[in-house]
């Protein structure tokens, strides 16, 4: 086996399975190494909603590029990921978050998105089960779902159908840059050499970019999330609280999952996300506050997991500003999931020198050089103490 | 502040109740935390009120009145404990365990914790054990001593578990007559493994071949060294289909079903506490690392079953050495040295016992490579042994069991693994051609058992 390749991608997540994929196919010899096993970090832990509501608006073109895909997903893959077109609702119980709702429609819309606005009676009819009065609603058809433990493999499968190689339970410790290619080191295999070296490392992401001098505040968390046992089903879209205090979807086999922010920063491993006690009785507090028929449910099973966050609660995709060969694919900050298919196929075109339909300077590892502002939605979705777990 | 905290024990059955005692005869007050709203645990699980009556009939005389002291004297120090039935920890965080009790949350500090949360039944999955009718052997159990009742009027109690004849002899002395035992050990593996039996503990290996005469006296059927083929039924169990040594196939037509291989630890709690486990390789599982006064940690020691089986006794004594052992950790009045060193020898032959039991029942692992694809591994969430089979052949695919779970969902239901966890681990292996203990055991999470989202009422975390 050859240990000299076009690219060599370090991250098995979705991120790095993607541009995989889209190199692979293009021609490329790709080598994508992942420390553990494919998907089993963030990109397996998630939620599996595929959001497209309350995007900023900066994000839409490549989060309505990637839904193009997550709905031709079994053309694209060959196997299917679960995929559920089942609509998204934000509701809004206050004047404030009325507003906030009402902003993200109009913005959603001149994007390109199709939403309904629910107000009063409308409301109650759609969602009778849900408490509160004067709430209002936003709901759009396209949003879904998938089973991201599932989808990651899925993809790394067909990436292997396209001749690229999976090395798993190999972990980069080294990388030395020559004249003109990189080498990697791992404790278990001979050095591998590529010309181009993708940085698709999530929550651990920020060690390669401090190598090459281009430093990013980036940290590790993780939304906790609950599920419950399984109940007839009856529960179509996936309905977040705009708060998000509570976001809550229901499995076709009957299995409500929840999450709810305020999220939790990783464990000092790097590696867990340890879900509080008090986290998970809040979210049990926030559901059983919203939704009072989930009162006699039962949780059986509470998880998070590590991504990557940035503090402007965008990803950072794209070439280096350092070293030219380097490319960047990491910091989902909380939305990497819908977006990863975009994301590879964006970022396998730069690659080869082609010019991806969707322009990525808004994600660009150079906007870190001047200090970026820590965007609200950050402040509204962690609070100070989780910090101190 | 936190040494004023009292020492908690999980656990009522023989090993927390006798670290109760040992506990309270020093002095302390321990707050002693039960699931179930009784004391007594699995195998001494106390008796319905409507079984009292019965109690001679159920396990002789002189046994019915050691019961009865034992019993009384539970009474009388959990008097002097903290006791609080009915209630559940489900999760252990920091220094704090959480527990729901009448369906509301606390949170509970503590700065010394003994698990002693026992033992449920091995099982290795079998075609048709989902079936209603079929049951555990410790289920059976359950049945005659909670809720007087047998599982059934024509039974087939299956498998390989000193709990096979056991239970049996119970149902015959509460009057049942139609029963099959079928037990899956070879003979010849049975007697290699009296001699240890017979070295470690003679009176164990006695009182369980008393139990195989009592068993001959009422002419139960018993049919050695066949192998589990099938349970079959439409809508509930009406048969069990067994080979026999010599390859012949035969048809046990019952209503009810127990089978059994054996206990495996309930760990979930040791290992949300910081436990660390090993191998072991003659029991083939996972189990957690204690010294030989069952300490696991700074502040935490385990007892009993949960941390290796080795029945009652043994259970009441390693109980006991981590009330010692816990004492003597805080400094206070040394303990009588003798008594803590013939503890721990007694102790360790009875779990070298149990050991060597494991060579008279062995635990059927090689079952699961042939198990049939329909089969149903996971019945909270009905995943067969051919959907495992098949991630675990793919490209990308599973090779270790938490990564099974996570893509197939064998052991994510309601249970979390504990009827299915052990036959996930053999599947494992078998498929990837790896040493069962390569392919790593589910880890535990809280919540340990589901919890009510109601108990968020309380959520006993003061700010
Ligand atoms: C609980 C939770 C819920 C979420 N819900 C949603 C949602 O509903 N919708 C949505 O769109 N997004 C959601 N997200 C976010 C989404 O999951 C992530 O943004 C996305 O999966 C990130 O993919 P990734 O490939 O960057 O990272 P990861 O999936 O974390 O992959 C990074 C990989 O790199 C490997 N690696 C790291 N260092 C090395 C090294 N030195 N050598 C080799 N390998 C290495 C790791 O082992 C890991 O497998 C959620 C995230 C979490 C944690």
């Amino acid at each position: 086996m050859s240990s000299n390749f076009d690219v060599i991608i370090i991250g098995g997540g979705l991120f790095g399975s993607f541009t995989g994929l889209f190199l692979a196919r293009s021609g490329k010899r790709v080598a994508l190494l992942e420390r553990g096993l494919v998907g089993a970090q963030s990109s397996g832990a998630n939620f599996g909603g595929l959001r497209l509501q309350g995007r900023s608006p900066e994000q839409y073109p490549l989060s309505l590029m990637a839904q193009g895909h997550w709905e031709n997903f079994d053309g694209l893959i060959g196997e299917g990921c679960e995929y559920d077109r089942n609509g998204m609702v934000y509701f809004a119980s206050s004047e404030a978050s009325r507003d906030r709702l009402l902003k993200y429609a109009s913005s959603s819309r001149a994007c390109g998105l199709e939403i309904e606005i629910w107000e009063g009676d409308e409301v109650r009819r759609q969602l009778p089960w849900l408490t509160g009065s004067g709430l209002t609603a936003s709901y759009s058809p396209r949003c879904a779902v998938a089973n991201p433990r599932i989808t990651t493999p899925a993809v790394v499968r067909a990436m292997t159908r396209a001749g690229g190689q999976l090395f798993e339970g190999t972990e980069v410790v080294g990388i030395d840059q020559g004249q003109t290619s990189f080498t990697v080191s791992t404790p278990n295999r001979p050095p591998m050499t590529a010309p181009v070296l993708v940085n698709a490392a999530g929550g651990w992401a920020g060690t390669i970019c401090e190598q090459f001098g281009e430093p990013v505040p980036l940290f590790s968390a993780g939304p906790p999330q609950f599920v419950t046992e399984p109940m007839p089903y009856v529960l179509k879209p996936s309905v977040y609280a705009i708060e998000g205090d509570m976001i809550i979807r229901q499995t076709s086999r009957g299995n409500f999952i929840f999450a709810g922010y305020p999220r939790t920063l990783a464990n000092d491993d790097g590696r867990h996300t340890f879900v509080p006690p008090q986290k998970t009785l809040n979210g049990m507090r926030a559901v059983g506050t919203h939704v009072p028929g989930f009162r006699n449910a039962e949780v059986i099973r509470v998880w998070s997991g590590v991504e990557g966050y940035l503090p402007d609660m965008l990803p950072a995709i794209g070439a280096s500003q350092t070293t030219a060969g380097l490319y960047h694919a990491f910091g989902g900050s909380g939305g990497g999931f819908q977006i990863a298919p975009a994301v590879g196929e964006c970022l396998a075109l730069e690659i080869c020198g082609k010019k991806a339909p969707v322009d990525l300077s808004p994600y660009s590892i150079g906007r870190f050089r001047s200090s970026v502002e820590a965007s609200d939605k950050l402040m509204r979705e962690f609070d100070p103490a989780s910090s101190s777990r | 502040m936190n040494s004023a905290l009292p020492p908690v024990i999980i656990g009522a059955g023989p090993a927390g109740l006798a670290c109760a005692k040992a506990l309270v005869e020093a002095g302390l007050r321990p707050i002693v935390f039960e699931e179930t709203s009784r004391p007594g645990g699995q195998g001494t699980r106390r008796l319905s009120a409507a079984m009292s009556s019965e109690a001679i009939r159920f396990m002789g005389r002189r046994a019915a009145a050691a019961t009865a002291a034992r019993e009384a004297d539970e009474d009388r120090v959990l008097a002097a404990c903290d006791w609080r039935p009915g209630t559940l920890v489900w999760g252990i965080f920091g220094n704090h365990l959480e527990i729901v009790r009448e369906g509301r949350h606390d949170s509970i500090p503590y700065n010394q914790l003994v698990i002693a949360t026992g033992a449920t039944d091995r099982i290795m999955a079998l075609p048709g054990w989902t079936l209603p009718g079929v049951f555990s052997l410790g289920g059976a159990q359950v049945a005659l001593k909670n809720h007087t009742s047998f599982i059934g009027k024509r039974i087939v109690m299956a498998g390989a578990s000193p709990l096979l004849y056991l239970a049996a002899a119970q149902y015959v002395r509460m009057g049942a007559r139609d029963i099959t035992i079928v037990d899956t050990a070879r003979p010849a593996g049975k007697r290699r493994a009296a001699f240890g039996m017979a070295m470690t503990s003679p009176k164990t290996l006695l009182e369980g071949l008393q139990l195989l005469l009592e068993l001959r006296r009422h002419r139960i059927r018993r049919i050695n060294g066949a192998t589990l083929v099938r349970a079959v039924g439409a809508e509930r169990v009406e048969a069990l289909d067994i080979r026999h040594p010599d390859g012949t196939l035969e048809t046990i037509s019952c209503d009810a079903l127990a089978f059994g291989y054996g206990l495996r630890p309930e760990t979930q709690l040791a290992e949300l506490a910081g436990a660390d486990f090993r191998f072991d390789e003659t029991l083939r599982n996972w189990f957690p690392l204690v010294d030989a006064d069952g300490r696991a940690g700074p502040r935490l020691w385990l007892a009993g079953d949960s941390s290796l089986t080795g029945g009652r006794v043994a259970a009441a004594q390693s109980g006991r050495l981590a009330a010692l052992s816990m004492i003597a950790s805080q400094g206070s009045e040394v303990s009588d040295a003798a008594e803590v060193r013939s503890l721990r020898g007694s102790v360790a032959r009875l779990r070298r016992f149990q050991a060597h039991m494991a060579g008279a029942f062995p635990w059927p692992h090689e079952a699961a490579g042939d198990l049939p694809a329909d089969t149903i591994v996971c019945r909270c969430e009905r995943v067969t042994a051919g959907e495992i089979r098949d991630a675990i052949r793919k490209v990308a695919g599973p090779a270790e069991v938490n990564r099974v779970k996570a893509i197939t969902r064998c052991g994510m239901g309601r249970c979390q693994g504990r009827y299915c966890g052990q036959t996930l681990q053999e599947l494992t292996a078998a498929t990837c051609e790896r040493p069962v203990a390569d392919v790593g055991r589910l880890r535990a999470q809280a919540p340990v058992r589901p919890i009510p989202i109601a108990a968020s009422d309380n959520d006993g975390h003061q700010p």
